[in-house]
């Protein structure tokens, strides 16, 4: 008896209405399995059932992307699915977005799992990797029959929510997520075998590409800096004593602002740092050091600066992950574009 | 230089009316100890036992030592502490296989960590399956930082040395020798074999961040040639906790598993011609000035390929880079042990500096992920700590007494001397 219901989503192709001369066929839908739904069934556990299969032809839904999406979602949403299986799309780059884009939404609207196959060089496959489970498969529709089981595993495993495997073990392209693992070996006989592999000329595996880094443009410079307003902001952990925000030592889940109002001078009864990876003692002492408001008061006074902005910002930016400094930083820099300030200062540790 | 470290396989440690072995067994005179660690700086020193499986939570640890004598040969364990920084490393030294001293006390910084016996946790740290003679130490009122510091990284070299040296006169259970000759002598050995070295990064960032050689200061150190026996007999000891995760203790550099490693296949696989021992100071001239040392140093050593170990993260990151960068410019290879910060969903990217030279990567794991540690009828220490120590956070500790921390607060979770089996892949 079928309890978990399955709905396929196919192209023009694969949904037999025809080649190219169809591909701009709106949306429909038929009761049951169509063309590679029929192996798809015969390889899925025998509690899952393909209820119906949603068509759309892949130059329709590229050219009106929104209204497809819609559409499609609403006929899928129609099956009262438990699971949706989309493509494989192989290497066809247009079916390849489609079965990404409807995946993508169904999982986020209809809250079920979805999963897809793609060849790696398929568009699709690193627009959506992040985002859904795509099963990697050979680059035409001659592979199908490889690809049919290992998508039907995968869907399987996703529809009784069990623990996913690594992407080697399970057969999807990695999405990008560094999750902890309990090797056979420990990590220093790990690299003598690399090392050993790598001086021999051998293939070998990083277990960490290296990622590509942000190069932030710098601004031109300011004209008159006699007339900016300056900001001051710190991933040095320079905050008011007792720490009244409770900023992390390591790993920030968070920003402060403070009031610099009236204050010329940073002193160990006022601030402290809360920064958990630098020497604290000489920035409990004396704040200014990493945060240099007797400077900057000097410079508004002399009248080198307009003046200091009265609110700094801070954070901690000890073992804080890239995508969090980068949230924190967005934050901070509307906010200083709003209170209309020419320049910052950037201070770490 | 020849070195055969000799085994004593510890059974238990107890309380007993005098300080000796017995079947492999250590008795500890508590007062004796308590006597020998007198300082002033210390207010408050206590002594507990604990063994792995209790339900037994040490919080805010320091260091983890082991306990070694020298039986034969030049130099006392722990060079430049004790002995007057004569060269060690051969001759025989015994060691209390499968005990640790341990020392834990109120915080001295935010990079102090957690190790539990049992439970959740105990799988990340290898402190659970020890047994441990725990020290806890708290400072007098008032006493500065550093010194604090100090005084009780001292209290844990005093007490390691007092136990090992219980183990004098007793045979070991076993003995296993390792063997490296001078620079000339070692690079005309096992003709066609690769040759290796060993860039042994240490952390060197100030208070609660420093590494001491022979006792000296690391920070203040220029890169410099090391045999690998010379850290078996503790030549390298912690003066840090960076995060506790990826702390090398002063057990880990007295075991440091890449010497041990390249060392099971010298001979066999390839050459290990030694150590170049480098540290990561925190301006960029020194920066600079180290990695371009360490850089020529390798290649004075004539090596085909290096392993190079990171200490720390963030910062360390460009000393690490900038070492693989220079020493791959020479044409040597390189193989990089570093751990991760890619967020507590794993999503992130890992590291704060990158090259695509630096292409052989072993990673220590995750450091950011969150991991939920169940109350502890025993606590040693001061749990209070789990809320600002890194990896901790406000609301860290709950009622009853359990815990999520990214597991940065576990004393060794991500070592980045390869010391454990876990690592992160991606998902």
């Amino acid at each position: 008896m079928a309890s978990i219901r399955v709905v396929h989503y196919l192209n023009q192709f694969f949904g037999q209405i025809g080649g190219e001369e169809k591909a701009d066929i709106v949306p429909f839908s038929k009761e049951g399995p169509v063309g590679p739904g029929t192996a798809l069934v015969q390889a899925l556990d025998g509690d899952m059932e393909i209820v119906g299969t949603v068509i759309c032809g892949d130059t329709y839904f590229n050219e009106n992307l929104e209204a497809a999406t819609e559409k499609v979602i609403a006929l899928i949403a129609g099956f009262r699915p438990d699971l949706l299986i989309a493509g494989p799309a192989f290497n066809a780059g247009r079916y390849g977005m489609a079965c990404g884009a409807v995946c993508t939404a169904v999982q986020e609207r209809l809250k079920i799992p979805v999963v897809t196959g793609m060849y790696e060089e398929n568009p699709g496959a690193d627009m959506y990797k992040k985002q859904i489970y795509i099963v990697k498969t050979g680059n035409s529709a001659a592979q199908m029959r490889k690809a049919i089981p290992a998508l039907a595993r995968l869907a399987g495993k996703l529809a009784r929510g069990e623990v996913m495997g690594s992407p080697a073990e399970e057969g999807y392209l990695a999405r990008g997520i560094r999750r902890n693992v309990f090797h056979e070996q420990r990590g220093s006989a790990r690299a003598v075998a690399m090392l050993l592999k790598k001086l021999q000329g051998e293939p070998f595996d990083t277990e960490y590409p290296m990622p590509v880094f942000d190069r932030v443009t710098p601004r031109p410079a300011i004209k008159d800096l006699s007339k900016a307003k300056i900001a001051l902001v710190t991933s040095g952990g320079i905050v008011p004593k007792g720490n009244p925000d409770r900023i992390e030592s390591s790993s920030a889940s968070k920003f402060g602002r403070y009031d610099l109002s009236g204050i010329n001078d940073l002193d160990e009864n006022t601030f402290e740092t809360a920064h958990g990876g630098y020497d604290p003692v000489y920035a409990n002492q004396d704040a200014d050091r990493v945060l240099p408001v007797d400077v900057m008061r000097q410079l508004e006074k002399e009248g080198v600066i307009g003046r200091l902005h009265n609110i700094y910002y801070a954070t901690v930016g000890n073992g804080t992950s890239v995508a969090n400094a980068k949230k924190y930083a967005h934050a901070i820099g509307e906010e200083l574009k709003q209170e209309k300030v020419d320049g910052i200062i950037l201070t770490s540790t | 230089m020849q070195l055969e470290l000799g085994n004593i396989l510890v059974k238990d440690v107890q309380w007993g009316s005098r300080s000796e072995i017995r079947k492999g067994v250590v008795y500890v005179n508590r007062q004796e100890l308590l006597d020998t660690l007198k300082d002033d700086r210390l207010a408050r020193i206590d002594i507990d036992i604990v063994r792995p499986g209790d339900a037994v939570r040490i919080c805010p640890v320091k260091d983890v030592l082991e306990p070694r004598v020298k039986v034969e040969g030049k130099g006392q364990v722990f060079p430049g502490f004790f002995g007057n920084a004569e060269m060690v490393g051969s001759g025989k030294t015994n060691v209390l296989k499968g005990m640790t001293v341990l020392t834990v006390g109120k915080i001295v910084g935010f990079q102090e960590g957690i190790i539990d016996m049992s439970g959740s946790g105990a799988e990340y740290t290898p402190f659970s399956r020890t047994i441990n003679l725990v020290l806890l130490c708290d400072q007098a009122d008032g006493l500065p930082q550093h010194e604090h510091e100090e005084a009780v990284r001292m209290a844990g070299l005093k007490a390691t040395r007092y136990i090992s040296q219980l183990a004098a006169n007793v045979t070991p259970d076993e003995s296993v020798t390792f063997a490296t000759k001078p620079l000339a002598q070692q690079m005309a050995e096992f003709s066609g074999l690769p040759k290796v070295a060993y860039v042994y990064m240490l952390q060197t960032q100030g208070l609660m961040h420093d590494t001491y050689l022979y006792g000296l200061d690391v920070k203040k150190i220029l890169p410099t040639f090391l045999y690998p026996t010379e850290v078996m007999d503790g030549a390298v000891i912690s003066g840090n906790c960076v995060s506790a995760c990826d702390k090398n203790t002063t057990y880990h550099h007295m075991n440091n598993p890449v010497i041990a490693d390249l060392l099971a296949r010298h001979g066999q696989d390839l050459n290990f011609i030694g150590v170049v021992a480098t540290n990561e100071n925190v301006t960029l001239l020194d920066k600079e000035r180290s990695s371009n040392f360490t850089a020529k140093l390798v290649e004075s050593l004539g090596v085909e390929g290096v392993i190079i170990s990171e200490e720390g993260f963030g910062n360390p990151d460009a000393d690490l880079i900038m070492n693989c960068r220079k020493i791959e410019a020479l044409g040597i290879k390189t193989i990089l042990i570093t751990d991760e910060y890619a967020g507590r969903d794993g999503a992130s990217q890992s590291l704060a500096d990158g090259n695509p030279l630096a292409n052989a990567v072993v990673s220590g794991g995750n450091a950011n992920a969150v991991i939920e540690l169940p109350p502890m009828p025993k606590v040693i220490g001061y749990i209070d700590a789990v809320e600002i120590i890194a990896g901790g956070f406000d609301g860290a500790l709950k009622k009853d007494g359990s815990i999520t921390v990214e597991i940065q607060a576990i004393t060794g979770a991500t070592n980045e001397l390869g010391f454990n089996r876990m690592g992160a892949l991606e998902f």
